[in-house]
């Protein structure tokens, strides 16, 4: 079973040379940590800033430089600053190549729920719902099954929806995943010491296993 | 030359009253104008309509608003951050229009450039969508979205200059500038203020026009949500 670095380091393998890359909160901003040696790739942050570097050194933060998840960042030789309507017009226009973000519930049509759990949490979309509904490539890294072992790969989504049929990959802590156009996970690659039944059992929504299914490897 | 300057963030809002719509600039507390905040935290108006990205934090910027009751409704895309407004949404004290982050955007921007409306695929077929016109444009659905309509736009810049030209810095930039421009009255508050004519004009990224009020603000705090930092390399 992966861990959520390896799930991210496993998601870094999807990126290609001359990426404009948008990461989401959570295991996708750690994603940026796993970009392969010799890629040239340039991070959106949604706040208004391509080429975001590393956090600051000691000392160094700036409160004026910071990522869509609040923390201080630097920027990089190259980097851009812009507003937040140019940032979201570059994502509704298809500038930015890959989308990788978190989610509660994913169906197997595509749908994505991540921003709302009625009565209990309302955190809001924050800028899920553009980058959903607009990017032309996206990767959802989530848990294939909650603490109580109930799968989050559903028929149907049971959530306030963030957007429809927009869901093409996923990578869980079991395995990795395409949706296909007509619906139905089909499964590309299993964890380390995962079998398939268990992934099966883990997977709520229609699953679709042709042929030898390798594990995931992370080199 | 037009002077847009005041003496502070209490002649900047003199006519702020009950009930008013504001647009706030900032992303969490990245760029938001603390003094014309702190300022109707004084002066007590009550029954705010504010569109702001975010909501602060509980004891910082508009939390300060939210924990004396001041807001009747937020338009906001995230409010992750705030507990006390968590609680007043799920209570239903506070009247809460979540919208995408992009949405809220465009608004500004449609309210700025003159355009009643625009067409964004965010929201299709979510809770979002309900009571909107649907078009579709080359086999794709779109929302129509409406441009505020905002009494007041309160932002905050690095620079700006008695005529109200504004220059913003770094990521706190955000959503100052859309915001500046959708206000019927614009009120800026800047960490330098210049005469005019010190500013380069190539450099300017909101000109005066859209700035009906100036001044320079004081004991900014800049507070930081996240602070993340690495070792420093010996």
């Amino acid at each position: 079973m992966f861990s959520k670095e390896e799930i991210a380091q496993r998601i870094a393998k999807e990126i290609k040379d001359g990426y404009y890359v948008n990461l989401g909160i959570g295991i996708p901003t750690l994603v940026a940590n796993y970009i392969p040696k010799g890629i040239n790739v340039v991070l959106q942050s949604e706040n208004g800033l391509l080429g975001m570097g590393p956090f600051p050194f000691e000392g160094e933060e700036d409160a004026d430089l910071i990522n869509a998840g609040k923390q201080t960042i630097t920027t990089l030789p190259g980097s851009s600053i812009f507003d937040s309507a140019m940032s979201f017009g570059m994502i509704r226009a298809q500038k930015v190549d890959l989308t990788i973000l978190g989610a509660m519930e994913v169906s197997e049509t595509g749908d994505i729920a991540n921003w709302k759990i009625p009565g209990k949490m309302v955190k809001g979309m924050g800028g899920a719902m553009d980058l959903v509904a607009s990017a032309k490539n996206i990767i959802v890294a989530m848990q294939h099954i909650n603490k109580a072992g109930e799968s989050k790969l559903l028929p149907k989504c049971t959530l306030p929806l963030t957007g429809v049929k927009c869901i093409k990959k996923i990578v869980t802590e079991l395995a990795v995943l395409d949706i296909l156009p007509e619906g139905g996970f089909k499964l590309l690659e299993r964890a380390p010491g995962v079998s398939i039944e268990f992934i099966q059992q883990s997977t709520a929504g229609r699953l679709v296993v042709e042929g030898e299914i390798p594990e995931m490897r992370l080199d | 030359m037009i002077n847009k300057v005041v003496s502070g963030a209490e002649e900047a809002i003199k006519d702020i009253s009950d009930g008013a719509t504001l647009m706030l600039g900032g992303f969490g507390l990245c760029g938001i104008p603390e003094n014309c905040i702190n300022a109707l935290v004084s002066k007590q108006v009550k029954n705010l309509t504010c569109i702001s990205n975010n909501a602060g934090v509980d004891d910082f910027g508009i939390g300060l608003m939210l924990k004396q009751r001041q807001v009747k409704k937020m338009i906001s895309s995230y409010v992750g951050e705030n507990a006390e407004f968590e609680r007043q949404l799920l209570s239903g004290e506070l009247e809460v229009d979540l919208i995408p982050q992009g949405t809220l955007a465009t608004r500004c921007l449609a309210a700025g450039y003159g355009m009643p409306a625009i067409f964004t695929p965010a929201g299709v077929g979510t809770e979002v969508a309900e009571g909107k016109e649907v078009r579709n444009f080359d086999g794709k659905d779109y929302l129509m979205e409406y441009a505020f309509d905002a009494d007041f736009a309160i932002v905050k810049a690095w620079k700006g200059d008695t005529a109200g030209n504004l220059i913003f810095r770094s990521t706190s930039r955000n959503f100052n500038p859309v915001m500046a421009m959708a206000g019927k009255v614009t009120i800026a508050e800047v960490e330098e203020l210049v005469e005019a004519g010190e500013l380069d004009p190539d450099y300017i990224h909101t000109p005066g026009i859209y700035v009906h009020r100036i001044f320079q603000g004081k004991d900014y705090e800049k507070r930081i949500e996240q602070r993340t930092v690495r070792k420093s390399e010996v």
